[in-house]
């Protein structure tokens, strides 16, 4: 066998065993925890048993509460996420292209950016009130930051040649963007967005807490007022899966937007 | 006898450094005449690039001007051949050797016409869906000669296009050049700072000076088209043209050569 088809093979065993791995650790945590908790090791009432979760879990869904829940959520996510990415890309790219935009822009950005969005709370059901306007912005706004920053360093870091390509080959202002400072700056923008997501998906959990009647964040709250610790387990459960689905699929898109990755992964 | 196709006017370039002004080049003025190979060779630091680049329109002249004859309107005027990687890595072989045509809204059957032959010219068909980093530094550069080429411009710059290549990939690539250039006869202005890379292509080269960046010679270099890379260096007229060519960089180059022993 040639040494470097032996090494292929030893390496897609340890991509077979990582996986393994990966599925075995929260298994063998699920076990333990279940055990801890029937021989009342721990206390049930704070740590109830995952069969008792499991179980919630599928009344829960059954019912439609856990659905329409996770929906609410999910559609406020998804148009904080649009809201918030969408101009801080254009930002960004602004930024990263024209110097004049950028000493303008960036000490604004330095000086908000390290304020904790939770705090920006209060301010922010004072200005959209109590309805979804608000959820929205809190989302929009745990977007805004990782986006703009990405995708202002990421056009940036673009080596200078492929902008004087193109000069020469008479690309307009326009197509500079679509064609070089958009797709130049693709990896650390992907980046960015996953950031964002997950600045928004805690976001919005806290926001739904505060004067909502819907949502996974109201969900849980509620199920802790009302001492419904099962359901307040499906809530963070829910958030976890949904966390998991978007980290996938956004580094799926990852994957096919940008070639050069894709055969190095 | 047919007008310049390239005229270079009284051409300056000067930088400001902290303490004084460094001139990098000293009011130039020569032509390129129509369908010439001219080349201009010198050591780092002559301003040969600056000098490109101005006549490409990417740098502005301290004064003077370079003004390029058009023969047809739409055409673009010059077209680059980059030093180093300069072809885009989130594209296609294909996208990137068609990028000046998209630029200037050519048709897609136009493009597929076009960038087609130029892929085939250079070797790069069975490539044309890999990407850059899939690719050699030879086969990297086919794909910015095809994208020059492709666009048809009215003059062709190369900015020492094969100086990142080992050696035989270097006289690979000069005889494709050669090849397809006797094709399309375009003017080219190609810098090198190689006198072999000069002599095998040019019909004509200037020798730059590295102090105050003015030409030092022009020498007319007499070998028929189409030429053989390989068979053109046994030639005993090749070495009387290198010879020459030598001559004229050597006060330059001992400058360089502090022992003064080599030369």
């Amino acid at each position: 066998m040639l040494p470097s088809a032996a090494r292929r093979i030893r390496k897609s065993d340890e991509v077979q065993r990582d996986r393994m791995l990966g599925i075995l650790s929260p298994v063998v945590l699920f076990i333990l925890w279940e055990m801890l908790a029937r021989l009342h090791w721990i206390d049930t009432r704070f740590f109830p048993a995952p069969s008792s979760i499991a179980g919630t879990f599928s009344q829960l869904t059954l019912s439609g509460v856990l659905l329409s829940n996770t929906w609410t959520s999910l559609q406020r996510l998804f148009f904080g996420i649009i809201i918030g990415g969408i101009p801080a890309l254009l930002l960004g790219l602004l930024m990263g292209l024209y110097r004049p935009i950028r000493a303008a822009i960036d000490p604004l950005i330095a000086a908000t950016y390290p304020i904790p969005k939770s705090a920006i709370l209060p301010l922010i059901l004072l200005i959209f009130g109590l309805g979804e306007p608000s959820k929205i912005a809190m989302v929009a706004i745990g977007m805004f930051y990782p986006v703009v920053i990405n995708t202002t360093v990421g056009v940036m870091q673009i080596d200078k040649i492929y902008f004087d390509v193109g000069r020469n080959f008479g690309a307009s202002r326009r197509q500079t963007f679509t064609t070089i400072a958009l797709p130049g700056a693709l990896p650390f923008i992907m980046t960015g967005i996953k950031l964002g997501v997950g600045m928004g998906l805690i976001l919005i959990a806290i926001a739904e807490m505060i004067g909502a009647q819907s949502g996974l964040g109201f969900m849980i709250w509620n199920a802790w007022q009302i001492l419904q610790v099962n359901t307040m387990y499906v809530g963070l459960i829910t958030i976890a899966i949904i966390g998991f689905i978007l980290t996938a699929i956004l580094n799926e898109i990852e994957r096919r937007l940008i070639p050069a990755r894709a055969e190095r992964t | 006898m047919t007008p310049p196709k390239i005229r270079f006017a009284d051409v300056e370039k000067t930088f400001a450094l902290r303490d004084r002004e460094f001139t990098a080049l000293d009011h130039l003025t020569f032509d390129v005449a129509t369908g010439e190979f001219f080349v201009i060779v010198g050591p780092s630091g002559c301003g040969k690039t600056t000098l490109l680049r101005i006549a490409a329109g990417l740098e502005q002249p301290t004064s003077g001007s370079v003004h390029v004859e058009n023969t047809q309107s739409g055409r673009p005027e010059n077209a680059m051949v980059f030093q180093g990687d300069s072809i885009f890595p989130w594209m296609t072989v294909f996208d990137n050797a068609a990028y000046g045509l998209r630029m200037r809204g050519a048709t897609t059957a136009h493009i597929n016409d076009v960038v087609g032959h130029y892929l085939d010219r250079t070797g790069l068909r069975k490539f044309a869906n890999a990407f850059p980093h899939q690719l050699s530094g030879g086969m990297k550069q086919r794909v910015s000669i095809a994208r020059a080429f492709a666009c048809d411009p009215e003059v062709l710059f190369m900015d020492e296009p094969f100086s990142a290549l080992d050696e035989q990939n270097r006289t690979v690539l000069q005889q494709e050049l050669l090849r397809i250039w006797d094709e399309t006869k375009k003017t080219v202005v190609f810098i090198t700072h190689s006198v072999d890379e000069a002599v095998t292509l040019g019909d004509r080269i200037m020798v730059m000076s590295t102090n105050g960046g003015r030409p030092k010679a022009f020498i007319d270099v007499p070998f028929d088209r189409p030429r053989s890379v390989i068979e053109l260096r046994s030639s005993p007229a090749y070495g009387a043209v290198f010879h020459e060519i030598w001559g004229h960089l050597r006060d330059e180059v001992a400058a360089l050569d502090p022992a003064g022993g080599v030369l």
